[in-house]
């Protein structure tokens, strides 16, 4: 798919995925704190399930065959003319192809500008006595070595970029002001995408516990994958 | 140590620029005609691997305004360079930057062999060209600044380009709080709905500043951009 047949994203809707869990090919659970990297095959769906409520789940996706094409927060959100992602969003890459399309969404909207927690943001963020806790950054990090190790295809921290929240809450206002809202997801609520692309998604289910928009408890969350229907 | 100008020069429209901005050093951008946008990538000149975070920056100072007081975070919680002064109020941290599909859309295909140095560039290449120039490519491509440009953002999240945001004599200085690789360049904004292929200039001063005191208003805009000079100095100890 290409860029040039975007339209203007439609209103926020919530949207129920057609398939049913059973059918999955692939289902794991990732607790909190840890990182889970895979590759979802081009007309594949990956459902992210938010088992407990208002879990970020901070995701960051590559084309599988050139991890320097990969997601752009900017590009995305200029598309669709819309700073919150959900059903319908086309997820741009930095070279400009669509990487993947929310194609369900019971949450309603998802954040991209509030990045992923890192030991050195926290420091910032709140208290430098912080830096020892764990972080989203960590858990990419340990994701993309080992991906790197086990697969002999580079990645690592210069892949690391501006990563989607899914679940997340981030209000920006027409002052510019900036907020972290308490979450408007809750348990069961789920994203599913379709890869439009064969694309590396890396998660890392995040274990803040410093802020109180996961109730300072970071929770479990399920990945669904399906295969592309046969036509 | 009193401001003193290093040097002064001309940014026209549609061109890319870099220089390595060393800690103590400012660099202002002076809208010469009205409505330009210059788009700002920083990297730590002394470790490349250390970039610009717009995401870290957004979310420690709970702003999607770069203005006056804010500090441009590297994904490392240090601050590359911070916004000492701003006659403009709002530059934008979240259009991105142009491509050569969405230049050609919009203003039509002109080449250098027709127009020469009028020919019609786009924000994206003229990032790549200058990133190989320090060994860079798209792997080391972050959120871009857009300054003197602004997104409104509405309630519904919808952006909102505003036109005229900033006009001929507007500036913004942006001081050196780590050695920063700075990449600009000046091509329109990708949300600009005009349909005129324009070349806005930009007049860049470099000069030597003082160190940041206690009651710098940088230093001083949040507890968070408190600890940010902390550790950022705290780097060069």
């Amino acid at each position: 798919m290409n860029l040039r047949d975007l339209e203007v994203m439609p209103e926020t809707t919530l949207q129920v995925s057609p398939r049913l869990v059973e059918d999955a090919v692939f289902d794991q659970v990732v607790l909190a704190g840890d990182s889970f990297v895979h590759t979802i095959d081009r007309g594949q769906f990956v459902r992210i399930v938010d088992l407990q409520g208002n879990q970020a789940v901070d995701t960051l996706f590559y084309n599988a065959h050139n991890y320097a094409d990969r997601y752009s927060a900017q590009d995305t959100i200029r598309a669709q003319a819309n700073v919150y992602l959900t059903t319908g969003t086309k997820l741009i890459s930095t070279l400009r192809h669509v990487l993947l399309t929310i194609v369900a969404d019971t949450c309603g909207r998802h954040d991209t500008l509030g990045g992923a927690c890192s030991a050195e943001s926290n420091m910032v963020r709140y208290d430098i006595a912080k830096r020892s806790m764990h972080a989203c950054r960590q858990s990419f990090l340990k994701g993309a070595l080992h991906w790197s190790a086990t697969t002999g295809h580079e990645l690592n921290k210069f892949d690391l970029t501006a990563n989607v929240n899914f679940f997340m809450n981030v209000p920006v206002m027409p002052t510019g002001q900036l907020s972290f809202e308490d979450g408007v997801s809750d348990a069961g609520k789920y994203v599913e995408l379709r890869a439009e692309m064969d694309t590396l998604m890396i998660i890392s289910n995040c274990p803040q516990l410093n802020n109180p928009c996961n109730a300072y408890n970071p929770t479990p969350v399920r990945i669904l994958i399906w295969d592309a229907p046969v036509s | 140590m009193n401001e003193s100008i290093l040097w002064q020069e001309t940014l026209p429209g549609s061109s890319t620029w870099s220089h390595i901005l060393k800690r103590g050093t400012a660099l202002r951008l002076t809208a010469i005609d009205d409505a330009p946008n210059v788009g700002a990538l920083l990297l730590n000149a002394d470790n490349l691997s250390e970039r610009l975070s717009l995401p870290d920056s957004l979310k420690a100072q709970h702003t999607a305004r770069l203005t006056t007081g804010v500090a441009l975070y590297s994904d490392m919680g240090r601050i590359l360079c911070s916004i000492t002064d701003d006659t403009v109020g709002w530059h934008d941290p979240l259009g991105g930057c142009s491509d050569e599909v969405l230049v050609t859309k919009k203003y039509g295909l002109d080449t250098y062999q027709q127009s020469r140095n009028a020919w019609h560039q786009n924000g994206l290449d003229g990032f790549l060209i200058e990133l190989a120039k320090y060994g860079l490519g798209a792997r080391d491509l972050m959120m871009n600044i857009n300054f003197f440009s602004k997104v409104k953002i509405l309630e519904d999240g919808s952006m909102h380009f505003v036109p005229g945001n900033a006009v001929g004599g507007g500036a913004v200085e942006i001081r050196a709080e780590m050695n920063t690789l700075v990449i600009l360049n000046s091509c329109q904004h990708p949300m600009d709905p005009t349909n005129d292929y324009a070349q806005k200039r930009v007049g860049l001063t470099l000069k030597q500043v003082p160190v940041p005191g206690p009651e710098d208003v940088c230093r001083t805009f949040s507890p968070e951009n408190t600890r940010g000079f902390i550790i950022t100095e705290r780097y060069f100890l």
